[in-house]
């Protein structure tokens, strides 16, 4: 009992994570129907950043959260502008191969100028450990809960209350209806990918402090799991992102813990063919019925 | 229908004839044996690229997972020459291989093939994963993260040649079938398709099956002739290289995946010496034919159509 209760600790941290990372891509998805494969890189960015900043300035985890979210919500939208922008009326594979592209190019722009080496990241947090009974807690795990849990919110208040999130929604529910409405789409599409690359941006600084390391090849994994995560809460649901992400960390990290870790993985992946057969639509995703 | 006719004749004396030139500058030592692996890698990228232009640019169905059956085939290979170590157990490991990867692709095809576009995409990019991370933990036969070492080779020229000509005559048949016709109508438009009276499941799973198929040969001759395979080689990257092949010669065109095999393995070779920079030069080229050219080098046309102007003005599109 104790053992499930830490695993389902261990996950609920890991889950945050994947739930930030996972966000970005069911924004983007909601908005432009493009799997932004260049998504997990933009979160590797973000970790580098939060790494530069808190080794050669010495700022302390809250101002490296918020320049790191900064630097990737810019990197976010220059990616918009200068790659997916230009291919927006061609056809849906072309966006992809596009979106693989720029993946690979901040891999290895990020791989000549730092080093294929694993860095190891600063401690920010303290290192105490809470008990209770025979579970342990970490500072690092409760801080990036009450990141995660923050940004959400914040993002929930953005998407839902003010007029932007008004327009990122008609935006996603009919482009040209909401152009014809006098919606600037261009801008709001920049706005989705700054938002999205910013949750990402975060989510790489926390998992720099909660792995301690970091390498420019560390996207790749994580953005396609946060991917399944956005699928199995519904594709372009806000909610579904978040309860997918967290019940993929929670899988993970009960696979690693009761079974084969090297199979956690496969766990996932197989979780992920289960959805898309039972329910392609997702937890949260609404059923679009085909028209003739 | 006479199989020596004037078209067939002249594909026979221009495929003797790339034989017979390379095999002379192989034999005469200008191609150095550092180049002939480039010549390997380009057949065996042809062989995949075809294969997946099938699933992906001829019947619509976008895969992220041909490296899994590419794996299928090379681990079969493999195990079946390090214990017959004999051209007839290359042979034989080329055929399990091929067959070993088009029945996984039957069994993977009629669940995945039901989901369309991008969550098929990233239905067979996990399913690729599976197959890797279930290689990974076979330890006592397929040796685990460390790989198979020292598969006896066979592969050659000629094997490489012949097996590249096979994969090109069949697709590019089965394409002019009217399976092949019933799987371009699938991609054009599945809806009017099935209205028309086409089973699609059945021939998206055929489509699926044959491309698993090829990519099992390609697999095979990979492990053949690189002496060594490890899970890592076949993992999503490599099905986005493939994958990156098919685009850039165009989806829908066998020839443009051929020319854009030989290209961009010449272009890897040329980058060779250049090699922090090579990936990104790889990329931000990707990046700038997708923007300056999304359909690819060829679009849907064959390299032959460029010769049929008389018909330029009858075509109706």
């Amino acid at each position: 009992m104790d053992q499930l209760l830490q695993q389902i600790v261990n996950g609920i941290s890991l889950g945050s994570i994947y739930a930030l990372i996972a966000l970005g891509y069911t924004m983007v998805y909601g908005i432009i129907k493009l799997i932004n494969f260049a998504h997990g890189d933009v979160y590797m960015v973000g970790a580098y950043v939060g790494f530069f900043v808190t080794t050669y300035t010495g700022l302390g985890f809250i101002p490296a959260l918020i320049i790191s979210m900064a630097a990737c919500a810019v990197l976010g939208m220059t990616i918009e502008k200068v790659a997916y922008k230009p291919l927006r009326n061609s056809s849906r594979i072309a966006v992809l191969i596009t979106a693989i592209g720029v993946s690979l190019l901040l891999e290895y722009i990020m791989m000549y100028f730092v080093g294929a080496k694993v860095k190891s990241y600063p401690n920010l947090l303290s290192g105490n450990v809470f008990k209770i009974g025979k579970i342990i807690i970490k500072t690092q795990q409760i801080y990036i809960v009450l990141t995660a849990l923050v940004l959400m919110v914040i993002l929930q208040y953005v998407v839902n209350k003010t007029k932007v999130g008004k327009a990122m929604r008609a935006v996603s529910a009919d482009k040209d209806a909401a152009q014809l409405m006098g919606i600037k789409v261009d801008s709001t599409i920049s706005f989705t990918f700054a938002i999205g690359s910013a949750l990402a941006g975060a989510g790489g600084v926390l998992v720099g402090v909660y792995y301690n390391s970091i390498d420019p090849l560390m996207g790749m994994m994580p953005g396609l799991k946060a991917f399944v995560a956005a699928v199995f809460g519904g594709i372009g649901s806000i909610p579904g992102a978040m309860i997918g992400g967290l019940s993929i960390g929670m899988l993970e990290t009960l696979v690693s813990g009761y079974g084969n870790s090297m199979y956690r993985d496969a766990a996932v992946f197989a979780f992920l063919i289960l959805i898309l057969i039972l329910k392609p639509s997702g937890l949260l995703g609404k059923n679009t019925k085909e028209k003739v | 229908m006479k199989v020596l006719n004037k078209k067939n004749i002249i594909t026979l004396i221009i495929v003797s004839v790339i034989y017979a030139v390379v095999q002379a500058l192989l034999a005469s030592g200008i191609i150095s044996s550092f180049y002939e692996i480039t010549i390997a890698t380009i057949c065996i990228n042809i062989i995949l690229a075809v294969s997946l232009n099938l699933v992906t640019g001829f019947t619509g169905q976008f895969s992220l997972g041909h490296a899994g059956f590419m794996s299928i085939g090379a681990y079969a290979c493999a195990l079946i020459n390090l214990k017959m170590n004999s051209t007839a157990g290359f042979l034989v490991g080329i055929a399990a291989g091929a067959g070993a990867a088009a029945l996984v692709g039957i069994l993977i095809g009629i669940p995945t093939l039901r989901l369309k576009g991008d969550y098929l995409a990233i239905a067979t990019l996990g399913m690729a994963e599976i197959i890797r991370v279930i290689f990974l933990n076979m330890d006592d036969i397929t040796n685990g993260a460390a790989g198979l070492n020292g598969i006896p080779r066979f592969t050659s020229w000629l094997w490489l040649f012949v097996f590249t000509v096979f994969t090109l005559v069949i697709i590019n048949n089965f394409v002019k079938s009217s399976q092949g016709r019933a799987c371009i109508s699938i991609r054009e438009d599945e809806i009017a398709a099935e209205s028309m009276g086409i089973n699609t499941t059945k021939y998206k799973v055929m489509a699926f099956a044959i491309g698993a198929f090829f990519a099992g040969i390609g697999g095979a001759l990979y492990s053949s002739y690189f002496y060594f395979i490890s899970p890592t080689i076949f993992g999503f990257q490599k099905s986005i290289d493939i994958l990156v092949i098919v685009v850039f010669g165009g989806m829908g065109s066998i020839t443009g995946s051929v020319i854009a095999a030989i290209l961009l393995a010449v272009i890897t070779t040329m980058l060779q010496s250049y090699s922090e920079l090579r990936m990104i030069i790889y990329a931000a080229l990707l990046i700038a034919i997708m923007i300056f050219r999304p359909q690819g080098l060829m679009g849907t046309k064959e390299v032959t159509d460029l010769f049929k102007f008389r018909r330029k003005d009858a075509k109706v599109e």
